[in-house]
């Protein structure tokens, strides 16, 4: 390369320069020119400095200034160039901004569901963690091991699913209870939500199936006292820190001494405030202790039992349990989030 | 089990209001279902006070201003010769319902405008006195109701009571309680007072017999104790006003004096009786007994019933005539021309009453309470008192009283502790209070060693055997309110959560994200003739199997929604299947399943035709399904045949289908696809035997498997895209092999974006294409490199599978 090369070269791209600059018709194609002219990598002009270490020593000088001088025209058209196309580029086009956002589907858990999920979080916070169990059980586990005397009128109030060749569908979600002692050493707090069956007609108010929730603690020096503590607390978060509890007695086989919780509520139904039963619970009976293979002198217990179903139904205002099981799209999108 | 108030102050005398008494009981007997309150059709009338009264002239009517609290005086026109100002009266307002149902409207009478009327006892049905209107003697503010101000209107307590108490099956026992909670006496009522003194018993151990009537029993064990009265001379006929109004009061209707004395003694003393018309009974003989072989009997409601040779039943001197403790028999019923009644007052075994009841069918007030326990050691007295009432309401006299068998043994005594009692409650109730509140409900309470009690319950108790059965009563009777409720700490328990629930959870939480909406439904189907688990007893005959898949169950609910006109549908499900396993419980496992159709994603006015839901959604659900319930494990779906489109595989281990789901659905419907994947098994197997456990191994922590992070990269990428002509019978995913194979260890991803059949595209192939990304990890890729990569792996492709690239 020689000066004379050199200084063509310049001369050439002071030419061409104005006039690839002059037919940018747009943004995109200025962008283009600035690139092809003055770009850091394929540009003319970068190139042609490049091959300044090229020239002979004393040439380098005056090449450079003419380079610059180059470098600086281009530079002062493109800009120009730049702001005249700016000012000609079309507004962006105007949104309006009334019209709705573009949604993906929202979806929703049931509402049976939140309330389990609900419980399950306000016990988590006592140390409870969750345990699960077959739904299709054997005799002992659902009656016998819950204390539950042969051929007695307690079994009328767990009308029952039999299995054809034997076992039944559970009646309660107690015999997680027996299960988890078996195999795991107290303390013990678990929670059991899950399905249970009963041989009801399927009407507004009875279904063969719904969800039941069971709370057990099980250690050493357990009292009545803690139940009242823990269940209180949880009717004071569930419902409402100002919200009034009492205990009434109650029976269940697998319960002694047993009770049932009552809260003072509003529903929102317009009839005030009124005390409604929310669960049963109670000590655990010692041979339900004995049944599992725990020492009913040393350990001792409470558990409770609740229908969140029916929560679920006053708490939305649904009347009618069957639509629960409907699994009709309009109903359940009510709940999307 | 419905309790008058009125009865019950009749056993126990208090001044508690119904709803008090209800408090009471809700907190320390039973729970309390409702109060519901008798003569609620006189809640509207309401005391008023007659200010003026003037005689409409050649009339007998009376023109009053009437006081009816409402602050303005109203004219009120009145036909009664009694009327006279100053003096209170029950007034029915403009309005209101009448107990005889007509409805009282405001109405002009000879020119006067009348707002009401003021009322006699037989218009508000208090009595047959028409003569005038009912004069108010009492101390109550005009505007009262009249049920406040009066002690008329008894009310009853509907009282749940649970399996463990018949005791409060009687106004007698839910008054012993009450008295106890009240500190006074369970006295006997007025109606009970007046006994005939029925003459000494003849006893036997087996039989026995006395002025022309006997008793045998030869089924001892279904009949411990068997109590007759001879009654002769009694004239059947309506029931006394006061016994008619306590059968009534508990929901029963008055049928005749002799059978509201007994249906008295049932609901007030808890002891079911029965009344055989003596004359009908062949020998004026008793015998109770097992039936015989072809046995059968007519029962009182006229139903022919088959006896079995187990059951227990009164026979008289030739065939039976009453099944033992469940329902008389039609043919030695009472009747009108009754006069001479034998009067059975027994104890019958529970277990074999309620076999009977159950083989039968039927359940009456009295099965019901002798298959869970009448006072076994009071037969002989309630006998008296219930032949004693008879004659005080239908005369005769007693003539006999035959008693056979013994009386259910005295109850062992429990020990208790006070210490137990403390540890098990929270708090300490002293042997003092736990003597008063024993004693108070029945219970003999004697020293014993170490400090400890010896505690033997009443006879009317069978639910006590156990200490915590004592502590349950001190608990109650003291009041559940009254322990304390402080937080204390706890231990921290041992059961780790559940996988399984930590995946079903993840699950959930993934699909909701999705758009899906979570279902709970019924776990029953109608089966399809592969082998199903069946319920042995279904309500449903229709669907009498448990399902074994969810997505079949998700596919009926599909349906549902069609039939509602509801074509988007995207639903999912965590539950449990059932597969039939041998001979025991059916192997029971927790799934996830989803179904979607319809519209991909709600239209908006850019995209005003959103796609629809097709295979490619289904594939991507199953990975989002197993990658949250499997975290870090390797997912891959394989390709299936048929209506599985796809095998769900987590480690190499099936786990899963995606697949179009076939259902009946209207023309306008669109594909519907689904996914089902098994979470784990929900083992029914027992961990331990009876009695037994066997702890689990706490074993180690399964190393979780955490994401390892890779440093950014430092140096640039390089990519080109690569559209091969691919024949239909190829598989994209062999391509891919022979792509990553050849393309070396640079090679960074490689993504399948475009699949293109039509022009330029030969008959039976498609055009495929991936973008293949290459990096150095040290330095930048020359062009030259890149071009090479490419045409070797071209040259490779034809090769070994003879694809060639699409030429523009």
């Amino acid at each position: 390369m020689t000066l004379d090369e050199f200084k063509d070269g310049c001369r050439s791209l002071a030419s061409d320069g104005p006039a690839l600059i002059g037919a940018a018709a747009d943004l995109d194609a200025w962008a283009e020119a600035r690139n092809a002219l003055v770009g850091r990598g394929q540009g003319r002009l970068t190139a042609l400095m490049a091959t300044l270490g090229a020239l002979p020593h004393e040439a380098r000088r005056e090449a450079g200034q003419l380079a610059n001088a180059v470098k600086v025209e281009l530079e002062r058209l493109l800009e120009e160039k730049r702001i005249s196309l700016s000012a000609a580029a079309p507004a962006a086009p105007v949104l309006d901004r009334t019209m709705p956002a573009r949604e993906s589907w929202r979806g929703s858990l049931h509402p049976v569901s939140l309330v389990v999920d609900e419980i399950c979080a306000i016990f988590r916070e006592f140390g409870f963690t969750i345990a699960l169990g077959p739904e299709a059980e054997t005799a002992w586990y659902n009656f016998g091991a819950l204390n539950f005397p042969a051929d007695h009128p307690a079994m009328e109030l767990h009308d029952t699913l039999y299995i054809e060749g034997g076992g039944l569908l559970r009646t309660h979600t107690s015999p997680v209870q027996v299960r988890t002692l078996q195999q795991y050493p107290p303390p013990i707090r678990i929670l059991a939500p899950g399905n249970v069956y009963r041989r009801d007609f399927f009407d507004s108010t009875h279904s063969p199936v719904f969800a039941q929730i069971e709370g057990l603690a099980i250690d050493e020096g357990i009292s009545f006292a803690d139940l009242k503590a823990t269940l209180t607390h949880f009717a004071h978060q569930f419902y409402g820190s100002t919200r009034r509890t009492r205990f009434g007695p109650s029976y269940f086989p697998f319960t002694e001494p047993s009770a049932e919780m009552h809260v003072e509520v509003d529903l929102g139904d317009g009839r005030g405030l009124r005390w409604i039963e929310i669960m049963g619970c109670g000590l655990v009976h010692p041979a339900v202790l004995e049944a599992a293979g725990v020492d009913g002198e040393k350990y001792t217990g409470w558990a409770f039992g609740m229908g969140p179903a029916r929560i679920a139904q006053s708490r939305h205002g649904i009347s009618d349990c069957r639509i629960l099981f409907d699994s009709d799209v309009r109903f359940l999108d009510q709940f999307a989030r | 089990m419905r309790i008058s108030h009125e009865w019950l102050r009749a056993f126990v005398p208090h001044a508690l209001s119904p709803a008090e008494v209800g408090d009471l009981l809700a907190r320390h007997v039973v729970s309390l279902d409702g109060i519901e309150r008798l003569r609620a059709d006189l809640a509207a009338i309401v005391v008023a006070r007659v200010i003026e009264s003037e005689k409409i002239p050649d009339t007998k009517l009376t023109f009053n201003k009437v006081d009816d609290g409402s602050g303005a005086l109203l004219a009120v026109v009145c036909g009664a010769p009694n009327v006279s100002a100053g003096t209170l009266y029950p007034f029915a307002r403009a309005g209101t319902m009448m107990p005889d149902g007509l409805k009282l409207e405001r109405r002009k009478i000879r020119g006067f405008v009348s707002n009401g009327m003021l009322c006699s006892a037989r218009e508000l049905k208090l009595g047959a006195d028409h003569e005038g209107i009912l004069r108010l003697d009492v101390d109550a503010p005009p505007g009262t109701p009249l049920l406040d101000a009066m002690p008329i209107g008894d009310s009853v307590l509907d009282l749940d009571v649970l399996p463990n108490r018949p005791d409060l099956l009687s106004h007698l026992g839910v008054a012993r309680e009450l008295a106890a909670l009240t500190g006074s006496a369970v006295g006997t009522p007025l109606e009970l007072q007046k006994p005939s003194k029925p003459p000494k018993a003849t006893r036997g151990a087996r039989a026995a017999s006395a002025k022309g009537a006997s008793v045998k029993v030869e089924d001892l064990a279904g009949c411990p104790r068997y109590v007759a009265a001879v009654i002769r001379g009694v004239k059947v006929g309506p029931s006394p006003e006061w016994l008619g109004r306590r059968v009534e009061s508990v929901g029963g209707r008055s049928i005749n004096n002799v059978v509201d004395a007994t249906n008295y003694i049932l609901h007030g003393l808890g002891q079911p009786v029965h009344a055989f018309d003596l004359a009908k009974l062949a020998g004026h003989a008793i015998v109770v007994r097992k039936a015989m072989p072809g046995e059968s009997l007519v029962t009182l409601d006229g139903i022919p019933r088959k006896l079995e040779p187990w059951m227990t039943v009164i026979a008289d001197g030739a065939s039976a005539t009453a099944l033992a403790g469940v329902m008389g028999g039609r043919d030695s019923e009472v009747t009108d021309a009754t006069t001479d009644v034998l009067l059975e007052v027994a104890y019958f075994t529970p277990r074999d009453v309620r076999a009977v009841r159950r083989a039968l069918g039927i359940s009456t007030d009295a099965s019901y309470r002798f298959e869970r326990g009448v006072d076994g050691r009071n037969t002989g007295a309630v006998a008296a008192q219930a032949a004693g009432l008879i004659v005080s309401v239908a005369g005769g006299t007693i003539e006999a009283m035959l008693d056979v068998g013994s009386a259910q043994r005295a109850r062992k005594a429990v020990s208790l502790q006070p210490a137990r009692v403390a540890r098990l409650l929270g708090a300490r109730v002293s042997a003092t209070e736990i003597r008063r509140l024993l004693t108070g409900i029945g219970f003999a309470v004697k020293p014993s060693k170490g400090g400890a009690y010896a505690i033997t319950a009443p006879s009317w108790r069978h639910d006590v055997s156990r200490d915590v059965d004592l502590v349950e009563e001190i608990a109650r009777l003291r009041g559940y309110d009254l322990l304390p409720d402080d937080l204390k700490p706890y231990r921290p328990g041992t059961v780790p959560d559940d996988p399984l629930h930590l995946a079903g959870s993840r699950v959930r939480d993934a699909l909701v994200a999705a758009g899906l909406a979570e279902v709970r439904p019924m776990p029953f189907t109608k089966g399809d003739g592969s082998p199903h688990v069946r319920v042995s007893n279904p309500l449903a005959e229709d669907e009498p199997f448990l399902r074994t898949s969810l997505l079949d169950t998700l596919a009926r609910r599909a349906e549902y929604n069609l039939n509602q006109h509801e074509g988007n549908v995207r639903l999912f499900e965590v539950g449990s299947a059932f597969v039939p396993h041998g001979a025991g419980l059916p192997q029971e496992t927790l799934r996830a399943a989803a179904l979607v159709m319809g519209d991909r994603r709600p239209p908006h006015f850019t995209d005003p035709k959103p796609p629809k839901y097709d295979a490619w959604d289904a594939k991507a659900l199953a990975e989002t399904i197993a990658r949250a319930a499997f975290p870090g494990c390797h997912t891959t779906l394989d390709p299936a045949d048929g209506e599985v489109l796809w095998t769900v595989r987590v480690d190499g281990r099936d786990a899963g289908t995606v697949r179009g789901v076939a259902l009946d659905a209207p023309v306008w419907a669109s594909s519907a696809f689904g996914v089902e994947i098994a979470l784990g098994e929900l083992s029914s197997a027992p961990p331990a035997a009876p009695g037994a456990h066997a702890y689990k191994d706490p074993g180690h922590d399964a190393g979780a498997r955490f994401v390892q992070f890779r440093p950014l990269p430092t140096t640039p990428a390089a990519e080109f895209d690569l559209a091969l002509l691919v024949r239909n019978d190829l598989a994209a995913a062999e391509v891919e092999r022979v792509i990553r194979q050849s393309s070396g260890g640079l090679l960074e991803r490689l993504v399948l974006f475009d699949e293109f059949r039509g022009a330029g595209v030969p008959e039976g192939m498609r055009s495929i294409a991936w973008r293949l990304t290459f990096r150095h990890p040290e330095r930048t890729l020359r062009d030259k490199e890149i071009d090479g990569r490419r045409s070797q792996l071209l040259k490779t492709l034809e090769n070994i599978l003879g694809v060639v690239p699409r030429t523009a």
